[in-house]
């Protein structure tokens, strides 16, 4: 998977990390992806959640190389 | 709590947390002063305070049987709602050890549930899904039971979280012989019990009556046996001195929220309406939970880039009490498996839940309030 941007969430507790993702993810052309790297549990479900509530696409999650998950989003459109 | 400004005009606090507690009705009130003076003997001794005090825990059962349109011997006291889960399901599963000890349930139950299912047994229970509204499919739930090894089947009858109603006796007419145990503690007294189910479980602090008093009704003929140490007291599904006064105050509650429940029921589905409605209208923000075949006095809404504590505490600071299901705001730092179970976004969320004598103008209240404390947490998060 080419990550266009991958966002470093690491230590950061729910809401920061879906945060971090409605600040940045405009900085990624439609068609690209970006990657949230979060240890905080709650993203799991609110990464998907944000692409559903804000027009998104959820790509599912893979882990970074230390092994955090890490969750990806293609952009469609300004949200 | 009531919800009624003082003769100053002063708006008092709005309570908006009743799923977690409701205030004792008055009903319940004057029964629990008269019953300490009257019900404080041991019922099982033969003397006059015992018989008078029989008397009265009598009263309370066939009371609550009435109510929920089951048997008095149907019915026993438990120390709390989570005690009579717990007893609920671990009887049914202590009747039949020859039949498995695998429990099915829907993923969106209490943890009452899903703590007495892992306490008996680690690991091999079956999680069953929901949808969106987060209600459980009955056939998916019957599929899962007939796996082996699988004793009890648990679904609530509707969402402590969210509202959504569950399919119970969809649930009950699907399965092929396996125990229901339905958690009625969400509805008990505002929703009749539906049909099918082999035990359920309530809470009287939910529906007006005192805590420390919860129900527990096993059906006639269900195996059931106690699932733990018992004594050589009268109910045997209980153990444990009982709180007379509690429970026939819980009772007098009871009938009273029962007699009351076309009234309020119709005012606080409206009002919640109004509520879903005005909530809908902010930005980013999602209502969650079945718009209409749902528990009347309940509405769940999530509202992104929010932190659930910081918003608790806005609404706090605004007068308004009410509870959430963020992970930031609970002990274990885990968001709520009911909203994660249904894609729901976890964080910002709030549940509010309405007291029987809550107005339009308590409702108006949160809805002109609650835009600026969202718009507020918003800005210091840069967005």
């Amino acid at each position: 998977m080419t990550v266009d941007l991958e966002l470093d969430c690491r230590g950061m507790l729910c809401p920061l990390p879906v945060i971090e993702l409605g600040r940045r993810y405009a900085e990624v052309p439609p068609g690209g992806v970006v990657a949230v790297v979060a240890t905080d549990v709650a993203a799991r479900h609110d990464v998907p959640a944000w692409c559903r509530m804000r027009g998104q696409e959820y790509l599912g999650e893979d882990t970074a190389a230390d092994g955090v998950p890490r969750y990806l989003v293609r952009v469609s459109a300004p949200g | 709590m009531t919800n009624a400004a003082d003769r100053s005009g002063v708006p008092l606090p709005r309570y908006f947390d009743t799923a977690s507690a409701e205030a004792l009705h008055p009903a319940a009130r004057q029964t629990l002063l008269a019953a300490l003076d009257q019900g404080y003997a041991d019922p099982r001794r033969l003397h006059g305070p015992a018989r008078s005090a029989r008397l009265l825990l009598d009263n309370a059962r066939a009371v609550v049987a009435e109510c929920l349109g089951v048997r008095p011997d149907e019915v026993s006291f438990t120390s709390s709602g989570t005690e009579a889960v717990h007893r609920g399901l671990l009887g049914l599963l202590a009747a039949r050890p020859e039949r498995g000890d695998r429990v099915v349930l829907s993923a969106v139950e209490h943890s009452a549930v899903v703590h007495a299912a892992t306490w008996r047994r680690a690991e091999g229970h079956v999680e069953v899904g929901v949808d969106h509204l987060g209600r459980v499919d009955p056939d998916a739930v019957a599929e899962a039971a007939r796996q082996p090894e699988v004793g009890a089947v648990a679904v609530q009858t509707a969402n402590h979280e969210v509202g959504t109603v569950q399919p119970v006796a969809a649930v009950a007419a699907a399965l092929d012989g396996v125990p229901l145990v339905t958690d009625a503690c969400a509805s008990m007294g505002r929703l009749p019990l539906p049909e099918g189910w082999s035990v359920a479980a309530g809470s009287a602090h939910k529906w007006g009556g005192p805590a420390g008093v919860g129900v527990l009704v096993v059906r006639k003929g269900v195996r059931w046996t106690t699932p733990f140490p018992s004594d050589d007291r009268v109910d045997e599904r209980v153990a444990g001195f009982e709180n007379v006064p509690a429970a026939l105050a819980a009772a007098a509650a009871l009938q009273a929220v029962v007699g009351e429940r076309d009234e309020v029921n119709a005012r606080q589905t409206a009002l919640v309406d109004r509520v879903r409605a005005g909530v809908a209208a902010i930005p980013d923000v999602e209502v969650v939970g079945d718009p209409v075949d749902r528990l009347p006095h309940l509405v769940t809404f999530s509202c992104l880039y929010v932190d659930g504590e910081a918003l608790v505490d806005g609404l706090a600071r605004r007068g308004f009490s009410v509870a959430s299901g963020s992970a930031c705001t609970s002990s274990t730092l885990e968001p709520s498996r009911v909203l994660a179970a249904m894609g729901a976004l976890t964080h910002g969320n709030v549940r509010l839940s309405l007291t029987r004598d809550a107005s339009a103008d308590d409702v108006d209240g949160f809805l002109a309030a609650l835009p600026e404390v969202v718009a507020a947490i918003r800005a210091d998060a840069g967005l």
